[in-house]
């Protein structure tokens, strides 16, 4: 039996814009995925070990507040540190086309600007997380 | 008349309308509002056939408000053009904003990053990466000295949004004036500080709900007695739309949230007359032309009703909602930019026709950063050609008795008091803010804007239909990574400067207050005097009252 897919969406640093988020949270659940949001205001260490403690497979960040650079790599190092990246990490938000190159160098594998839609995000996943 | 009209009307359905329907049916099945308002094809006078002209829309500046304010609305002024801005630091925000006031714009608008929204100082380690990027960095009443350099506090009004920090910069603001030799009494302006939608939609909050009340009802009254001309609160509708949620829904969770103040503020001793007239609203305008104009004359009309039939209101000014609108940033895309240009033409004028005191005009390159000069004189030109060339201004609320606009007002003040009797049911906004109720009603209306979107049920033009090949916008503006450590050095001169001893004591002034029934506003204003920090004031506040966790 295939289990479910499992995602942390998250939201690092102080922005509280978190529409998208929430949509995206929803959609991957209504997609059959097990969808953990961690709500707003988190430190990349409180996402890596909610991501680590949830077992998730992949972690979405969200950021609308320009704090992208410093925020989204130090997840994927943390996670890297714990020895945990096997855990995907892509994000998305209000991100300037120039700061994609940098943040994938980073370990972000995927950025998803505005415009992007749900079912993007769910086939996205879908593809490249790999379940045993 | 209305037999004649409605004869007339059976036999057009029957016959024109018929003869094309039966053989072209219409686009859609049925058409709905954002609010889910089915739409009529056409309304006639039968719609407004019980229409009492002078008890529900009556004359502008008179109970119930439904048609403006004031008495002679734009022929008398124009809405105040005020362009929300700020970055990165003091010195290049008060440039933008000397610009934006060369370019013809006539309000200041104040925005603050999001550790001065939320009580960090640019050193702390959670401002890392924040500094400057949505708004100015404040840290000290020097920053704030700087922002208004050559600004002259008599001659301008200025809106700060702000809302858990709102004590602290209206106290740097009342301090700035006292040294370009204002007194507060004179001052005009707004601060934002409506902490519930904080919680439900915005996310800037610091400390719990009922604590954060207490600095909110401790503004209004210290207002009261020493800032007559200010406007305590913004109470908002804006940011839960931006968060999804419908017109219906915007006017009644703000509403709500209204009621929840006025509340607070009398159990707080105050009477009603002696603060109402000072609460402002802020409002967003969304693309659907019509349904929004209704919105702002719903609004109007059913606060004017709360006011006077449930808070028995005296003054027919505690009854006036005044509001600032700000277009929707929401409805905005990052394909084909220039296209935003023509949204926010439209929603702009809706808000004029709505009768909006205030406007603040959305720039095309929204969907990338925040604006760059050329974007956004684009967007205050947009208003000035509404002011001078439309026409709009030149009558007063000129759309009143369409049929359509007027069966749509009565339709969505309708729709607003069922909910708002929903929430009071639940025991008022706080309550179905603690619950959940609120953010759950905004977050299933996101969603389902979503799937309409992806499911081309609702066309955005140039994202889902009528798309091109192009690259992203190239000419954006960027906050340079210098500014963190230029506001960290500001910071550390400050500091070093001050005389220590003298914040000590007021930080330790401020605390009793709080810890007390004292208002908390003078011990602030002493703190912000003495160049305490922002940071180290919301600690003094963080130490009394905690912090909120959402839940």
């Amino acid at each position: 039996m295939v289990r479910k897919i499992r995602v942390l969406i998250a939201k690092p640093g102080l922005d509280g814009h978190d529409r998208g988020a929430k949509v995206i949270a929803r959609a991957l659940r209504d997609a059959g995925m097990e969808v953990i949001y961690t709500g707003i205001r988190q430190t990349p260490d409180q996402i890596a070990n909610a991501a680590i403690q949830e077992s998730v497979d992949i972690v979405g960040l969200s950021s609308l507040s320009g704090a992208h650079n410093g925020l989204f790599p130090k997840v994927v190092h943390i996670l890297k540190e714990k020895k945990a990246d096997d855990i995907l990490v892509f994000g998305g938000g209000i991100i300037p086309v120039d700061d994609i190159p940098a943040l994938k160098k980073a370990g972000i594998r995927e950025i998803f600007l505005p415009g992007a839609s749900t079912e993007d995000i769910i086939k996205y996943i879908q593809e490249n997380v790999r379940l045993e | 008349m209305a037999k004649n009209v409605r004869e007339g009307f059976e036999r057009w359905e029957k016959t024109t309308l018929n003869k094309v329907i039966s053989k072209s049916p219409e686009r859609e099945p049925s058409f709905k509002t954002t609010s889910h308002i089915e739409l009529k094809r056409l309304y006639t006078p039968l719609d407004l056939a019980e229409l009492d002209y002078c008890g529900e829309l009556g004359f502008p500046g008179e109970f119930p408000f439904a048609r403006g304010v004031q008495p002679t609305m734009y022929r008398g002024r124009f809405w105040t053009m005020r362009q929300y801005a700020g970055f990165a630091t003091a010195e290049e925000t008060n440039k933008r904003y000397k610009f934006l006031l060369e370019q013809g714009q006539t309000g200041l608008s104040v925005a603050f990053d999001l550790p001065t929204q939320i009580g960090y100082d640019s050193d702390h380690a959670l401002a890392d990466g924040e500094v400057g990027k949505v708004g100015v960095a404040i840290d000290t009443l020097r920053d704030m000295e700087i922002l208004f350099d050559g600004i002259p506090l008599d001659k301008v009004s200025t809106s700060m949004t702000i809302n858990s920090t709102a004590a602290t910069l209206l106290a740097m603001y009342i301090a700035v004036a006292e040294k370009q030799g204002v007194k507060s009494d004179l001052l005009q302006g707004t601060i934002q500080n409506d902490i519930l939608k904080e919680y439900a939609a915005r996310g800037t909050y610091i400390f719990p709900p009922l604590e954060s009340m207490r600095i909110v009802t401790d503004i209004f009254a210290f207002c009261k007695n020493h800032v007559q001309r200010w406007n305590t609160i913004s109470i908002s509708g804006y940011h839960m739309r931006e968060a999804g949620c419908t017109a219906v829904q915007e006017v009644a969770f703000t509403l709500a949230d209204g009621i929840a103040y006025v509340e607070a503020a009398i159990r707080a001793g105050l009477d009603v007359d002696s603060f109402a007239s000072r609460l402002a609203f802020f409002f967003c305008c969304h693309n659907t032309f019509i349904e929004e104009v209704a919105k702002f004359r719903a609004a109007r009309r059913l606060w004017a009703k709360i006011m006077r039939e449930r808070f028995k209101a005296k003054k027919d000014d505690s009854c006036m909602l005044r509001f600032h609108t700000q277009t929707a940033g929401c409805s905005l895309t990052a394909q084909q930019p220039d296209n935003n240009v023509v949204r926010v033409a439209f929603q702009a004028l809706a808000a004029v026709l709505g009768g909006t005191q205030s406007l603040h005009t959305n720039s095309r390159d929204e969907a990338y950063a925040l604006p760059t000069e050329d974007s956004v004189r684009i967007a205050l030109r947009t208003q000035q050609i509404i002011a001078y060339e439309t026409g709009v201004a030149d009558m007063i609320d000129p759309l009143c008795g369409s049929y359509a606009v007027e069966t749509l007002t009565n339709e969505i003040e309708k729709k607003a008091v069922d909910y708002i009797e929903k929430i009071e049911a639940m025991g008022g906004a706080i309550k179905a803010i603690e619950s959940g109720y609120i953010q759950g009603e905004i977050g299933e209306s996101a969603y389902q804007y979503q799937k309409e979107i992806e499911r081309k049920k609702r066309i955005v033009v140039g994202l889902n239909q009528f798309q091109i090949e192009e690259g992203p916008l190239k000419e954006i503006l960027r906050i340079r990574p210098e500014v963190e450590q230029y506001q960290k050095e500001k910071l550390a001169k400050v500091k070093k400067e001050r005389d220590n001893k003298i914040v000590k004591e007021t930080l330790a002034a401020l605390k009793k207050a709080a810890q007390g029934s004292e208002n908390i506003v003078p011990h602030t204003l002493g703190a912000v005097k003495a160049y305490a920090t922002l940071g180290e004031i919301s600690d003094t506040l963080r130490e009394v009252f905690g912090e909120y966790r959402e839940r």
